[in-house]
């Protein structure tokens, strides 16, 4: 059959893309290393994501144009010390370290724990800082004070940190995993979880400056940022380390963090102890076990981040077919105000991003006293938004209908209401379900947007998964396969359901 | 039965009727003849309130529709009568307007039933009858497309039939329709004037008009020129305007 035919042909298409995409970019440079490229070029490039980045890297909140953070400020000092000019490299945290591969900066830092995971894909400089997990809890709180009581609550945490692997292997705790620093702690704010769990300079730089937060508990679970590179660079490492270890003799770096009020005991223990670079790796802190690359493994995540996918789809569908009949409604049949609101509804809704929407529902709402759920955020977001696609979709169908119906209804004594239900809609359904289905597919693939909103549907468990094994591109593949695969008969049945319509109903 | 009041009726500025006035019969049969455009789909229109005037009024029995400047006109009266005056005037269209959702049957009960609150089966049993009537019992679980224009004419007639209107509105009936299905379609009326239902029929069938008729009108530019026995109008005209129209269409 031709449907084997088909999904053949996208595979081989998908895997030609992938591979242009990770070729390009690569090897572009013909010097001999990276670090010979920097100082000839006298620029240093550097990876780092300045989204929710305080106080690593971030944009200064009163010169929105510049960059700050204690990153930036040890990226200077390193620079100055090669004697080069830093470029910066904005890159989503999420695959800093598969850009750095590729080729896209010489050097990522960005809180970047040092792990035997990534210590098989690229090198490391000496540790630059020693972090440690910190609790944050609210001002008001009294049920937590350790570490043990977070058993049977709710915690938010980030994407690929050490804190996340801790609150999991305590088993009994609910995480909440953000991909964003800000957002665990407007969710704790607005009560939807009892603590943030994250690496302590974040925990220092949100909650000492909110009176309405707390840290609580000793900081465990510590562990070393270290700044990547690609792992042929030996020279870069070497260099990196001669510069880090002068910083933190001059005490430069000491300087650094006590501005940005990070300096602790933790930081005058670790950074000063020599060969601390190699006791770390022999027994590294990191609690997980080494990443295998087994099926079993990940596709019991893909799958389930399939299931929330569909689930958030056919919901939010079903609130998107049934509000956008009451906006078509109100639109064609309302009085002048009636219409105005359905008319403003849909233009709004239309003329701004979902993912605004969905911040605003989620992160806006609070603030007036309305916390929805993640996942009721969800749905209403995306149904909301594609409520106004359906109502112009609905307002199409019913307006092709031909005056003669309803005029044929009303002489019949029926009233405008009964022609509407009766007559007119039921025919105005069959023209809205082809594009209706197109749109279903749409809403599909839009839903990876609400992984913003600290659900982790297929998009979100790929992204985890492939920045956990930093293998974007089988995961990729299987991903792409699993939405294809869940989409394609969507397809087919609108095209089948289109011509059957066409067959049956076509000449009046 | 039905009468039609000093009715003056505007599309924008256009003024389709200026002060016109008719009066049909309880059992008459009234053909409405004359020229394109001279409104007589607008005067059919208004007797059932597809259409809303500006002045005067149009009467079917007690119940009565206002113009909208008529100090008279009252909103909530003039919903009721519209209501009332809809279930007893049955109207057939030029273009049939049946429901292509719907079988022939479902689109014969629909209306007895949803509006009337008819029983299903009392319902069916009627519409079998009906169909009987215009002679397409056997196309009962037909859909509309699968019909001929003049098969589809007469469940439009059926339909109508269904709210046991006490007059019936012929919109030209026949003009889309294929010569050799007309007389299926005139016969039904025919038949149907027979039992001496009150029908008004506007029409370009001369002959069948010459028939049927007991009353013709003639129309022209949203008058009425002429009106008379079939005899009178049609072999005696006194107005030559329609005289002119006749000629085309007497051989
Ligand atoms: N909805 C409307 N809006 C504006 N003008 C209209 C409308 N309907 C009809 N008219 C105008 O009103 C006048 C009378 O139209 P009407 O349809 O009643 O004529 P008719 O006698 O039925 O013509 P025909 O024999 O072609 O059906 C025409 O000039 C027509 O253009
Ligand atoms: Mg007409």
């Amino acid at each position: 059959m031709s449907y084997m035919r088909i999904i053949i042909r996208s595979i081989v298409l998908l895997q030609l893309c992938f591979f242009v995409i990770f070729f390009s970019g690569r090897y572009t440079f013909a010097y001999q290393n990276t670090l010979e490229k920097i100082k000839s070029t006298g620029v240093l490039t550097w990876g780092f994501d300045a989204e929710g980045g305080a106080p690593y890297v971030f944009y200064d909140p009163r010169h929105p144009s510049k960059m700050i953070g204690f990153e930036v400020d040890l990226v200077d000092a390193i620079a100055r010390e090669m004697g080069v000019k830093v470029q910066y490299f904005q890159n989503a945290w999420d695959s800093i370290l598969l850009a750095l591969q590729r080729g896209d900066f010489d050097i990522a830092m960005n809180g970047i724990e040092i792990t035997p995971q990534r210590e098989h894909i690229v090198s490391f400089s000496r540790p630059y800082f020693a972090y440690a997990e910190q609790i944050v809890i609210r001002a008001s709180e009294v049920r937590i004070n350790n570490l043990d009581d977070l058993r049977g609550k709710k915690v938010g945490t980030l994407y690929n940190t050490v804190a996340k692997r801790l609150l999991e292997e305590m088993g009994d705790v609910t995480v909440n995993t953000y991909s964003g620093q800000v957002e665990p702690f407007k969710d704790l704010l607005s009560s939807r979880i009892d603590a943030v769990f994250v690496d302590l300079p974040i925990a220092l730089y949100y909650a000492v400056s909110n009176p309405q937060l707390r840290l609580i508990g000793e900081p465990v679970g510590e562990g070393y940022y270290g700044i990547a590179v690609r792992s042929e660079d030996t020279a870069l490492v070497y260099e990196l380390n001669r510069i880090l270890e002068k910083l933190i003799r001059s005490g430069e770096l000491k300087e650094i963090y006590k501005r940005w009020g990070l300096w602790n005991p933790l930081q005058e223990r670790l950074l000063l102890h020599e060969g601390l670079l190699q006791k770390y790796v022999e027994t590294p802190p990191s609690v997980s076990q080494k990443v295998s690359f087994k099926v079993n493994t990940f596709l019991p995540m893909l799958l389930k981040g399939a299931l929330v996918t569909v689930g958030i789809s056919l919901v939010s569908m079903m609130l998107a077919v049934v509000l956008g009949l009451a906006l078509a409604v109100m639109r064609l049949y309302g009085n002048t105000w009636v219409q105005k609101i359905a008319t403003a509804y849909i233009e709004i809704y239309r003329g701004t991003p979902l993912l605004i929407q969905l911040y605003i529902l989620y992160y806006g709402l609070p603030n007036i006293g309305i916390t929805l759920s993640a996942f009721a955020a969800a749905i209403i977001g995306l149904g909301m938004n594609y409520a106004a696609y359906e109502a112009e979709i609905y307002r199409a169908g019913i307006q092709s209908i031909p005056h003669g119906q309803t005029e044929a209804a009303l002489s019949l004594g029926m009233s405008r209401r009964l022609a509407l239900k009766r007559i007119i809609l039921p025919q105005a359904f069959r023209i809205t379900i082809p594009p209706m289905t197109n749109d279903f597919v749409a809403l599909f693939k839009d839903s990876s947007l609400v992984s913003v909103i600290a659900i982790v549907e297929l998009t979100k468990a790929y992204g985890i998964l492939a920045a956990a094994t930093m293998n974007f591109f089988s995961l990729g593949i299987i991903t792409a396969l699993l939405y294809f695969g869940m989409s394609y008969p969507l397809s087919l049945y609108a095209r089948r359901l289109e011509r059957r319509l066409m067959r049956k109903s076509s000449v009046r | 039965m039905i009468k039609i009041h000093n009715l003056l009726k505007q599309y924008n500025d256009l003024l389709v009727f200026n002060g016109l006035n008719l009066d049909i019969e309880k059992g008459s049969v009234v053909t409405v003849i004359g020229p394109s455009g001279s409104g007589k789909s607008t005067l059919l229109r208004c007797i059932n309130g597809l259409e809303s005037f500006q002045r005067g009024y149009v009467s079917v029995d007690d119940q009565i529709l206002y113009g909208i400047h008529e100090q008279d006109y009252r909103r909530e009266q003039e919903e009721r009568a519209l209501k009332n005056i809809r279930r007893r005037v049955g109207m057939v269209f030029q273009q049939f307007n049946l429901f292509p959702h719907m079988t022939v049957l479902q689109n014969i009960i629909e209306a007895p039933v949803y509006v009337l609150g008819m029983n299903q089966a009392e319902a069916e049993t009627q519409a079998l009858s009906l169909l009987r009537k215009v002679n397409l019992e056997g196309k009962v679980q037909s859909y509309p497309n699968q019909l001929s224009g003049g098969e589809q004419q007469r469940v439009a007639i059926a339909r109508a039939l269904a709210m046991s209107p006490v007059a019936m509105l012929f919109d030209e009936p026949t003009s889309s329709l294929d010569p050799e299905m007309i007389d299926d379609v005139l016969l039904v009326i025919k038949d149907l004037v027979s039992e001496g239902m009150t029908t008004v029929i506007v029409t370009h069938e001369m002959s069948f008009a010459r028939d049927v008729s007991t009353q013709v009108v003639f129309m022209d530019k949203g008058e009425i020129t002429e009106q008379g026995s079939p005899q009178d109008v049609f072999s005696y005209p006194k107005n030559d305007r329609t005289r002119t129209f006749l000629s085309r269409f007497m051989r």
